[in-house]
Order: C-alpha cells, then sequence, then structure tokens
C-alpha cells in the first residue's frame, strides 16, 4: 500500500438548530484519488480473490446457467492481476475447492490461470444449497492472508435451503470484517433478502444477473472493481459528544447500507463503522447525531467524523482525513429550518429503498392496498431524487396514473425477473443533482 | 497573551466548590453550564473577574484587547462547557464538542488613571465588547488609551459583507487610538487629531486589502477627552451618546415618536466633507452626539421616512460611509462639544443601539439601576449603574442588556465619565492586551 490513494472527507449540513433543537443530520462524502494514477496505486496493493460458484442441482436446469458461471469464473480468474493470491470454490450441500485442489491460495501467474480454468470446466452440478458453508471455507482460505486486500465473488441461483439460517448467520458473523464479498443470484429462484443480508453483513454489493448470458461481463466489472481497491479495511471513526447519542450511520452512496449495528467502540466516545476496501471511489453516508439543547449561540462539534485503517491492537489508527459535523443554535428561524438539499435528497433515497421493498413484499402478501401506496410513494421520491433507474424499473411492476402524486396502478403481470431486479435495486441511489447549492442571505452589516 | 493573564485569569479567582442549583452535580470553576444536565450555572462573565483584579502586576498598564485577531484562547483552561481539560487543535472540546470561546468573543478594559503605584486608582474609562448571540465571531473591536489630557476611545465595526471585517475593525481601532495618543500629546488640536486619527485608520484599514474582491472594510468612532471639552469623530453608524449625570435627556432626542434631534452636522450632506468646524455646542440633557452615514439616517434626514420607519426598513443597516479599499475617499465628520454639567461619554456599535436607538433608552437603561440587570440570573452582584463610580460595571450591564434584548449583532460599548476621576499622568502607556472572555 505504498502509493495510498488521497482521501478527502467534506459534511454536508445545516449546523443551525433551532431553541431546543437536538438532531443534527450531516452527509459525509468520502473521496479517494489515485495520486499518479488508479492503476499504478492498485497494482502495488496487496490483495487476494476468492470465487465462489454454486454448483448445486439446479445450476443444470438450464445447463447454460452451470456454463455462464464456469465462463464468468474464467473471465474473473483472467482479471485478476499477476501475484494475486486465488481459489476458487464450488458450492452445494457442502464447499469444495475446485483450484487449487487441496486448499489454501494460489499467486496468480499464467500457469496457474490456466490449471484453474481447466478445473473450472470439469464442474458439474448437483446437490443442494448452504451458502454458510461455502463462506466458511472461503474464510479458512483467507486466514493465511491477513492484512491484504481480501475479496470474495459469490454466486448463487438458489435459496439457502440446506442449512438453518441460524447457521448463516453464525457464519456471517464470524466472516464480517474478515472479507468484503459481493454477491450474486442467477436466474429468478433465488431469495432477494437473503442475499441482500449477506452481501450487508460482509460489506459486499448485490445484484441481480437474471439472464446468465450477463455473467461474463458482470465477473469482468467485479474482478476489475476489486483489484482496483488500494486500501483494505478502511473505518468510519464517529466520535461524538460525551453528552450525545448517536442515532444513526447509513452509508447512502453507491447504496443505501444501515452500518449502525456494525459499530465497534474504537476511542474514548469514539466508534468505528468498518467500510472495507477501498479504490478511487466515492461514498457517502448519512450520519444523524441527537445532541442536548443548548444555549442560541453556543456553538457544538456534534461530531468528529475520521475515515481511518484502524491499527493492530495497541497500535495507533491511521487518519486518512477528518470532518466536523456541528451544531449551534439560532434563534433565526430562516437558518434553523433551512434542510440542507443533499441531506433531504438522501434522506428521501432512504425511504425510496424502504418503500420499494415493503411495497414489494405487501404485493407478495396479497395486501394490495399498501404495495399500491408504497410504490406510488416510491415513483414520486424517484422522480424528487432524480434516479431515472429505478423509476424505469417501477414503471415495470406499475402503471404510474399521475407521477406528481403518486397515483399508481400495480400491474397484474409482472415480470418475476423485473420485481427481482427492482427488489435487488432499490437501495442504489444517485447523487444530489447539480447546482443545489446553498443561498446564504448576506448581511449589510454586522 | 502576556504574563498578564496569569493576574487576570477569572478561573484562579474563582471559588472551588459550586454545585449545579438544578441537579446538585459538581460545577468546575470558569463552568457555564452544568455537565450533567445543561442548567447554566453562572452568569457570564463571572462576577469575580470584575475590575480590580485586571491591572494587577502591571499597575500603569493600559488595558486593551489583544490583537491577535482570529487567536483561541490560551491553553491550560478548562472548557467552559464542560470543564475538560482536553481541547484540540481546531478549538473544540474533546469531551462534549464546546468550540471554545474565542479571545475576541468578550473583552472586557479598564483603563485606571496614572497613578504613583500605591493607593487605589479610580477608572477613568472602560468597555467592553461581545459576540452576542447570533454571529459566530466578534468582529467588533475597541481600543481605549489615555493621553496626556485626557481619554482617546475608538469603536469599530466590521462590515459583514466585506472580507475579513473582523482585521479591519481591529487595525481601525488599534491605528486609531494611538494616532490619536500620538497627536494629541505632540500638541495637535483635538479635531485635527481626531480627523488624522481617522484618516490614519481608513489607509490602514485600505491597506488590508488584497485585491478589488478582497477589501476588508468597518465603521470608525472616536472620542476623545481634554479639560473641558469633547471630541467626536465619525464614518458610519456607530455612534457616540452624551448622557447627562442629572438625567434630564434632551427634548429633541427623539424615542419611538420619530422626532429627532438635529445632529451637530446638520447642514452637510452625508457625502460632503467637512462637517463641523467646533463650534463647541455645549451639552446639556443626555442626546446622541453623532450623525450615522447610513441608508436610514439619510431617508430620515430628506424626510421621507420617519426613524422607526427607518428602522424597520430592510436597508437600515445599509451604510453610505466606511473605512476600506472600496470606500473612495473618506471624510471623517467631527464635532466637539463642552458639556456643562457631569455626565458620560458612551461610544457604542449598533449592536447596542439597535435596541436601545434614543439617547432616553439608553438613560433609563442606567436609571433603573441593578434591577433592570436579570437576564438569565445567577447571582450576579451589582453590574453597576454609575458611570463615574464603575464604568466597566456600565458597560458590561448595557452589552447585558443588548444580549438579554436577542444579541443579534456584535455588541461594543465605551464608557468615558465626565468630569474625569483624576487626570492621567503624562505618558504613553504601553499597551497590554487583556481579555476576559465569556463563552456561550
Amino acid at each position: 500500500m505504498s502509493e495510498q490513494p488521497q482521501f478527502t472527507v467534506k459534511i454536508d449540513q445545516n449546523k443551525f438548530l433551532p431553541e431546543g433543537g437536538r438532531e443534527v443530520h450531516a452527509i459525509v462524502s468520502v473521496e479517494a484519488t489515485a495520486e499518479g494514477g488508479v492503476a499504478a496505486a492498485a497494482s502495488t496493493a496487496k490483495a487476494s480473490e476468492v470465487i465462489i460458484i454454486d454448483t448445486s442441482g439446479s445450476m443444470s436446469y438450464p445447463d447454460t446457467k452451470l456454463r455462464a458461471a464456469v465462463a464468468a469464473a474464467q473471465v474473473a480468474i483472467d482479471t485478476l492481476r499477476d501475484g494475486v493470491e486465488f481459489a476458487v470454490i464450488s458450492g452445494s450441500n457442502t464447499a469444495s475447492m475446485v483450484y487449487p485442489q487441496h486448499g489454501g491460495l494460489v499467486a496468480a501467474d499464467a500457469q496457474s490461470r490456466q490449471k484453474a480454468k481447466r478445473a473450472l470446466n470439469g464442474l458439474k452440478a448437483s446437490g443442494g444449497t448452504a451458502i454458510g458453508s461455502w463462506l466458511r471455507l472461503a474464510d479458512e482460505l483467507f486466514d493465511d492472508d491477513r492484512g491484504g486486500i481480501r475479496h470474495a465473488i459469490l454466486l448463487t441461483d438458489g435459496k439457502n435451503q440446506h442449512e438453518t439460517p441460524e447457521e448463516l448467520d453464525a457464519v456471517l458473523f464470524r466472516c464480517g470484517g474478515r472479507f468484503v464479498c459481493d454477491c450474486r443470484g442467477v436466474g429468478t429462484d433465488w431469495e432477494v433478502a437473503e442475499l441482500r443480508k449477506i452481501a450487508s453483513a460482509l460489506l459486499g454489493s448485490v445484484d441481480i444477473v437474471a439472464d446468465p448470458a450477463g455473467l461474463v461481463a458482470d465477473f469482468q466489472a467485479m474482478t476489475e472493481a476489486a483489484m482496483g481497491k488500494a486500501v483494505a479495511d478502511v473505518a468510519l471513526r464517529v466520535w461524538t459528544p460525551q453528552t450525545a447519542s448517536l442515532r444513526f450511520v447509513k452509508q447512502v452512496m453507491p447504496s443505501v447500507e444501515d452500518l449502525t449495528g456494525k459499530r465497534v467502540e474504537s476511542a474514548p466516545q469514539a466508534g468505528d463503522y468498518p467500510l472495507g476496501a477501498w479504490g478511487a471511489e466515492s461514498r457517502d453516508y448519512h450520519i444523524c447525531v441527537e445532541v442536548p439543547p443548548g444555549e442560541i449561540g453556543k456553538e457544538l462539534r456534534a461530531a468528529w467524523v475520521k475515515l481511518v485503517v484502524p491499527g493492530a491492537p495497541g497500535e495507533e489508527a491511521q487518519v486518512l482525513a477528518s470532518g466536523n459535523v456541528l451544531a449551534q443554535w439560532t434563534d433565526d428561524e430562516v437558518q434553523s429550518t433551512r434542510i440542507n438539499p443533499r441531506v433531504a435528497h438522501y434522506t428521501g433515497q432512504a425511504e425510496l429503498a424502504s418503500v420499494i421493498q415493503e411495497g414489494l413484499q405487501a404485493r407478495k402478501d396479497g395486501d394490495l392496498d399498501t404495495a399500491t401506496a408504497r410504490l406510488g410513494r416510491a415513483v414520486v421520491l424517484a422522480d424528487e431524487a432524480g434516479n431515472d433507474a429505478i423509476t424505469a424499473m417501477l414503471r415495470k411492476v406499475v402503471d404510474v396514473v399521475d407521477p406528481a402524486t403518486g397515483t399508481v396502478r400495480l400491474k397484474r403481470n409482472v415480470d418475476k425477473a423485473d420485481e427481482m431486479e427492482l427488489d435487488t435495486r432499490s437501495s442504489k441511489t444517485v447523487r444530489t443533482r447539480k447546482d443545489e447549492t446553498l443561498t446564504t442571505p448576506r448581511p449589510g452589516k454586522h | 497573551m502576556t504574563d498578564d493573564q496569569n493576574g487576570a485569569d477569572p478561573v484562579g479567582a474563582k471559588a472551588a466548590e459550586l454545585s449545579c442549583p438544578s441537579c446538585g452535580e459538581m460545577v468546575y470553576p470558569g463552568e457555564i453550564f452544568c455537565e450533567e444536565c445543561g442548567h447554566r450555572v453562572a452568569d457570564a462573565p463571572p462576577a469575580e473577574q470584575a475590575g480590580t483584579g485586571s491591572a494587577e502586576g502591571r499597575p500603569d498598564a493600559t488595558i486593551r484587547q489583544s490583537s491577535s485577531s482570529a487567536g483561541r484562547r490560551a491553553g491550560g483552561r478548562p472548557c467552559p462547557g464542560c470543564g475538560g481539560t482536553a481541547i484540540d487543535a481546531d478549538g473544540y472540546c474533546e469531551t462534549c464538542g464546546l468550540r471554545q470561546p474565542a479571545e475576541r468573543d468578550h473583552v472586557e478594559i479598564e483603563l485606571p488613571a496614572a497613578g504613583d503605584g500605591n493607593g487605589a486608582r479610580p477608572v477613568i474609562a472602560a468597555g467592553a465588547s461581545d459576540r452576542g448571540r447570533r454571529y459566530p465571531r466578534n468582529e467588533d473591536a475597541l481600543a481605549i488609551a489615555a493621553h496626556s489630557a485626557g481619554v482617546a476611545a475608538v469603536v469599530a465595526d466590521g462590515v459583514g459583507s466585506s472580507q475579513r471585517p473582523e482585521d479591519a475593525s481591529r487595525t481601525a481601532a488599534d491605528t486609531g487610538a494611538a494616532e490619536l495618543v500620538a497627536l494629541l500629546d505632540s500638541g495637535e488640536d483635538p479635531e485635527d487629531a481626531t480627523r488624522g486619527a481617522a484618516l490614519s485608520a481608513a489607509a490602514a484599514v485600505a491597506a488590508l486589502a488584497t485585491s478589488p474582491s478582497d477589501a476588508p472594510s468597518c465603521t470608525y468612532v472616536s472620542a476623545v477627552t481634554r479639560g473641558p471639552a469633547v471630541t467626536v469623530g465619525w464614518i458610519g453608524d456607530s455612534r457616540v451618546y452624551w448622557l447627562s449625570a442629572d438625567g434630564a435627556v434632551d427634548p429633541g432626542e427623539g424615542g419611538a415618536d420619530g422626532a429627532r434631534e438635529p445632529g451637530p452636522d446638520e447642514a452637510a450632506g452625508p457625502d460632503e466633507a467637512e462637517v463641523s468646524t467646533g463650534d463647541m455646542a455645549e451639552l446639556g440633557p443626555s442626546r446622541r452626539l453623532t450623525e450615522d452615514d447610513s441608508w436610514a439616517a439619510f431617508m430620515v434626514a430628506q424626510g421621507s421616512l420617519t426613524e422607526a420607519e427607518a428602522e424597520e426598513h430592510p436597508n437600515a443597516h445599509v451604510i453610505t460611509a466606511w473605512l476600506g479599499a472600496d470606500a473612495g475617499q473618506v471624510s471623517p465628520h467631527v464635532a466637539t462639544f463642552r458639556p456643562a454639567g457631569p455626565g458620560t461619554l458612551l461610544v457604542c456599535s449598533d449592536g447596542l443601539w439597535n435596541y436601545f436607538p434614543a439617547a432616553r433608552d439608553i438613560a433609563a437603561l442606567l436609571a433603573a439601576g441593578p434591577g433592570a440587570v436579570n437576564g438569565t440570573g445567577g447571582p450576579a452582584p451589582d453590574p453597576g449603574h454609575d458611570p463615574a463610580a464603575d464604568p466597566l460595571g456600565v458597560a458590561r450591564a448595557l452589552v447585558r442588556h443588548a444580549l438579554d434584548a436577542g444579541g443579534r449583532d456584535n455588541i461594543t460599548v465605551a464608557v468615558i465619565p465626565l468630569p474625569s476621576p483624576t487626570a492621567p499622568q503624562s505618558r504613553i502607556h504601553e499597551s497590554t492586551p487583556q481579555s476576559t472572555e465569556q463563552p456561550r
């Protein structure tokens, strides 16, 4: 990690609170730009990659799924840069090694890539789905490779039927923070909520690849992104005043992800929220702090946000960037009632994700009134946010009567893939539209 | 800061054992708010800082506020919010997060009469300046100095729409006061000295500009006493009032009825250069001595608006003359008066007069005495209402009144009782940074 990217932390908020006001909201934008080029930075980072391919019996119905998965894994292997330690796992009722045969990780070079790809060609589909066992094996493989960027790709086509939810949860608890895992569901027979839970726990993304033909491009993009990571195990360290409480910490860009429960106490009055690995990219977080009300004119630091690489036990964390979330009480209503546009924007998109998920669940449960109301609200929010991708997906599920009021009718026949796509991607956000900057009235004199 | 700090440190003078009247939790010295329940436990500034300690160990000091404009408090003091001692480089308490007060947030100045070093020396002038409740920093500045035959005080108010207004006001006040003393002690006539000092201040402020778009600006008002006469000079809307000790108020002195007394420079429009020729108008009842260079004053002078209407207007605070690189030709107004009896010169920024525009409003505050000064309560002792006996107490009380009325702007008040309790000795005093801060 000799060529670490340059990190910046930017805070968007309205620090002014009315008399008696307690709740402070802020958007924390974290951006990393590689000095001297992304590629140069990426090529030096120590990294390991485990590819997990579902080989349950359903993968051969139709057989194109397994063939597409094998081809996608082969492309991913080709995308690994030389020297990256890797392995391939196949998963059914249990997990087994595809390459290398007897466990461990192997450095990518021409020969190891060739062997791995050949081993993939021999895969057969049979048995059930026990994702926890697959992840446990991946975790064992990574165990020898602490310190670097640890990334896994998980592909499944079915529900986690051959182990209990408790077994899966136990594995997720163990693996959380140990490696990042991007999850993909192929076809339409898998469970969106289940895969989302796995991706959330392992700080990865979740997406649907309804058509197996799309897998190759998707795996290539995922692997490229993993190779672009330059810093492993970044965390958001949030300090709050002794008298304050942190209401929530959410990732809001590129997708909505509640991090509140991931807090690890790290310093006096401070906790770390693990963010996984970071490349040349930017992500936004929404922080809400509750502070005791102060006198008019008093100014507080309501939160001190630092991007850190936590050190080993007893070691100082490396601070990459930091920013202040402030609170100041005022009797000027013009100041205290102004809502920061970015806070509003992401508040709306967080609501968008939840109304879509609630609406689709209600639809499944046969509660059509709730489904109509939630998805109608989603149409309005998606439009307000300028989230055109979600608007397009919503229109495959509902007929929009009036986009302004959110009056919609549920479509009678909805393609399963369209519905799952909307569900899976409901938490994907877009950045604030341009030019929504604050205009502060300038006093004539004071 | 200097070693004087220790002598004036409010913390050192404060009782150690205190508890919050609301929840009973221990309260640390210097703490304004209870950390446990947030109850306000001390009125600020703490009464123990009052006057007497401020010149300790430096008997001949002229006391002025620090000229380091944006500096935070010196290290080592506990956070006034929670008593925590860890303050980070950004100036926030690492325990409760409170932004630590800047040195300029609350400043108090006392000018003792010159003496031979033994015995109590009366205070011949005092002032207080406060950030107020609304603005994040104090862009007013205050300087008080003694010259060989009297006192010179300057108040400057940074123009909020300009760049670095706090630098402009600091520069104007320091330059103006130093020039006044130098010119008067070199034998200049008070009116010439007032004009010269204002022009020097104007040049110094103009020199702060780094580009046409970066022109720090401020208002300027000075008052000097020499012998039986007082001379005032101003540019902008900071003011001087005469408060007669007998309580009489000039009948022409407008209150809310919109009446308006003829200014000393009545004949001259705001844009004209030379205003007063020093006709030594006699000062009887309380009245305002300056005429604002402001849109409001202009409209009133034109008869377009009443004073009350003008003050309510959104343009009320638009000034028509100021110091700064973008000010064009600066023409200070100068006027001289001869008090008929004892009284007080009050030099102030609009942070005070916004709430108490008429001389009779201010006179009423002082006449009401300590009983009227309650504010947020607390064990505040007699805040002073007799300018001759306690100039700083009066300055503080007036600042407190403006804070209690809303504190929408920075507030600065200088108080010069006349006749002066004793004449200061004939020397230019070394300036010593001296401030007592008040967090809020």
